[in-house]
């Protein structure tokens, strides 16, 4: 199987210089799919959304469309985008902000058209300055190009955009966490039942939270049709995802894919794409989703890149971030530095995150630096267990959020596959493998 | 100093103007707050709580919670350095070592000269050019010692004023269109939505300045130029002089 020539639907525009300007963007089409959009009727436009059976990119995989459609009746509606991007390794929604605000704005339009938004705001991570300013500097145009503001495109329809910096907070993805923070709270997840924002969201109002890439397909799948975006793809998972790939890989870097068209090896070792491992070297391990999924090993690199194809085989497509672990890597450690991420970006509210979070960095830790006890593997999956009883996947959930079951996927996965070399570090007082080095020189393909 | 300067304080009132309820507008403000003075004085959260409706404890209450915001002072440069999966995987806390050593303070600390301080920071979304630093937010990535070596000592000299700016400055682009004028349009705390975004097509539209023309064209804003030179666009995660690598 080869990586298919699919149309590149939201990183096409990427290599353009200068390309998150407006004379860049208009020079390619930019904003004839909300022109599109507003010569059509937002139940249309929803049902274009419906038949391309869009997923949610931002993790959880859930149809646009369908979290659209629970929208509560009443007024006035809001739209927050998602653009706290902080899942480790992950990396695309950095990108398109950056170099493509534009493709960004316009997909939030054609959004808050379909389900009759008030007005939009832009979540954007606070780390990323240099994509707030050009957003901020993209939505200046916008507002004098008249795709923003007052009577859009020459219709009579009228919406306000509004850019908000986060402030530095993993929790603030967590779409609840982000309606509070939004709301200038702290970023505590908010309590389900009601489980969507759809329902009760910002203000308490019906609100609908979109994931940035999700919404940077609008603009295609308007101009294009729902039917030519479905035929991208296969089973639930339609169009194209970028997968943002890292780690030990010749060729890190976001490829935009045809979901089901290819594999996890031709991800990894395609030429034309991650390249294989540096020094020819052994893979030992991959996490295919974001540091919340559990991992994976050379067996299963065959896997299509398809959300129900990664889900069968017991972990997530989740954001799309592969991180390649190559045969010098130590599991503990790579194990143990994603509890201590979890644990310092628990928001503090549940017991099982806030403490277990810490009791599995505390033995990891021990094991890693050779103080293990032989009884601590035990302890650690109990620890794993009182957090997301049966420690299975998907996992069972003790929290007010997911973060909390995010946590044992990680160590559990590599006790399962690496029991070895556990053992190891505890019965030798050590870690048997070498610290990880800066490459020396820079590998080029 | 220790409030906001009436030109922050006006583009405050700008912010919260935005919002349907005041307090939506409170990290916005705090960043304006952390870009006038490098961290969060008492006195400008007493500030910024006058203006946001909110006591001085519940500004802090909300900033304690957030990573970037400091309520200490920190050094001009603040330099985090992403020891997350990706990074670590190539080699990031040998480099957090090297900067230790080489900056002579642990991570948190602050160089005498108050010139630099150093941050072990988690992911920060440039996994692609791991490993990554970013001083003051603006990235820089495959790092390796001599890299971070020269980029100190660029800083030091100044050369990287152009992208680098100040400590605390988060966007140096303003909004220059769409500002309802301030508290015509928004209640206080639980009032009413701003006249002009009404759904029921009674409201009056968004403010006539909104539709003024003439906002910076080509991505240059308020003498911003928003091409990076020194520091690593995302972007180039894939398509550096030798990836090319969106397919």
């Amino acid at each position: 199987m080869t990586v298919t020539d699919a149309p590149r639907i939201v990183t096409r525009r990427l290599r353009r210089p200068r390309s998150w300007t407006l004379s860049s963007y208009l020079e390619d089409g930019g904003y004839d799919g909300l022109r599109k959009a507003l010569s059509m009727s937002p139940s249309e436009v929803h049902d274009a959304v419906n038949v391309a059976n869009l997923l949610g990119r931002g993790g959880a995989g859930f149809e646009a469309g369908r979290k659209w459609g629970m929208l509560a009746k009443t007024t006035p509606v809001y739209l927050a985008i998602n653009g706290d991007e902080s899942e480790p390794a992950t990396f695309k929604d950095h990108m398109l902000i950056e170099s493509d605000p534009h493709q960004l704005i316009e997909g939030s339009l054609i959004c808050a058209y379909a389900v009759g938004a008030d007005q939009v705001f832009l979540y954007t991570r606070g780390e990323f300055a240099l994509g707030l300013e050009r957003l901020q500097s993209a939505l200046n145009e916008a507002y004098a190009y008249g795709a923003v503001g007052r009577g859009i495109l020459g219709s009579d329809w009228s919406i306000d955009v509004v850019v908000h910096p986060g402030a530095g907070a993993y929790i603030c993805g967590e779409e609840t966490a982000l309606l509070e923070s939004l709301e200038g709270k702290r970023g505590y997840p908010r309590i389900k039942p009601p489980f969507f924002p759809a329902a009760v969201g910002l203000y308490g109002a019906p609100t609908i939270v979109n994931n940035v890439e999700t919404v940077s397909n609008l603009p295609w799948v308007v101009l294009n049709g729902g039917e030519a975006f479905a035929a991208l793809g296969e089973g639930r998972s339609k169009g194209t995802k970028i997968m943002a790939l890292s780690g030990h890989v010749r060729r890190p870097g976001n490829y935009e894919l045809e979901f089901a068209k290819a594999t996890f090896r031709d991800l990894i070792f395609d030429p034309s794409l991650g390249a294989g491992i540096p020094g020819d070297r052994d893979l030992k391990a991959f996490i295919p989703g974001g540091v919340s999924s559990p991992w994976l090993g050379p067996d299963h690199l065959d896997t299509e890149l398809a959300n129900e194809k990664i889900a069968e085989v017991g972990t997530m497509a989740g954001s799309g971030a592969v991180t390649v672990m190559d045969d010098t890597t130590c599991p503990v450690r790579a194990a143990w530095r994603i509890v201590r991420f979890f644990h310092r970006e628990s928001c503090g509210q549940c017991t099982p995150c806030r403490e277990g979070s810490g009791w599995v960095e505390k033995i990891m830790h021990r094991i890693e630096t050779g103080n293990g006890r032989p009884e601590d593997l035990d302890l650690l999956l109990d620890v794993c267990d009182n957090i997301s009883p049966g420690v299975t996947w998907p996992p069972a959930q003790t929290t007010i959020c997911v973060l909390g079951p995010s946590i044992p996927p990680a160590p559990a996965a590599a006790v399962r596959m690496f029991r070895d070399d556990f053992m190891e570090h505890i019965g030798e007082g050590r870690c048997p493998f070498p610290p990880d080095r800066l490459p020396r020189g820079v590998v080029r393909v | 100093m220790a409030r906001l300067n009436p030109d922050n304080e006006q583009r405050a009132r700008d912010l919260i103007a935005l919002y349907p309820h005041p307090r939506s507008a409170l990290i916005p403000v705090l960043h304006l707050l952390q870009a006038q003075d490098g961290y969060l004085t008492p006195e400008g959260m007493q500030h910024v709580g006058e203006l946001v409706g909110l006591e001085a404890a519940e500004v802090r209450g909300t900033a304690s919670f957030y990573d970037m915001f400091h309520t200490e002072p920190v050094g001009r440069y603040l330099i985090s350095v992403c020891t997350n999966i990706a990074c670590m995987l190539q080699g990031a806390y040998e480099l957090l070592e090297h900067a230790q050593t080489h900056l002579g303070i642990a991570p948190g600390g602050t160089t005498a000269d108050g010139t630099f301080t150093l941050e072990d920071a988690e992911c920060l979304a440039l996994c692609g050019n791991a490993p990554c630093v970013t001083v003051n937010w603006r990235f820089f990535g495959d790092m390796d010692r001599a890299r971070f070596d020269s980029l100190l000592s660029r800083l030091a000299a100044g050369d990287l004023d152009g992208e680098v700016p100040p400590h605390g400055t988060l966007c140096r682009v303003r909004r220059t269109v769409g500002v309802p004028a301030a508290g015509a349009s928004v209640g206080s705390a639980g009032g009413p939505d701003p006249e002009w975004h009404r759904r029921d097509g009674t409201g009056t539209g968004v403010p006539a300045e909104a539709a003024r023309p003439g906002a910076p064209a080509d991505g240059v804003t308020d003498g911003v130029e928003l091409e990076t030179v020194a520091s690593t666009p995302a972007v180039a995660a894939l398509d550096g002089p030798d990836s090319g690598a969106i397919r």
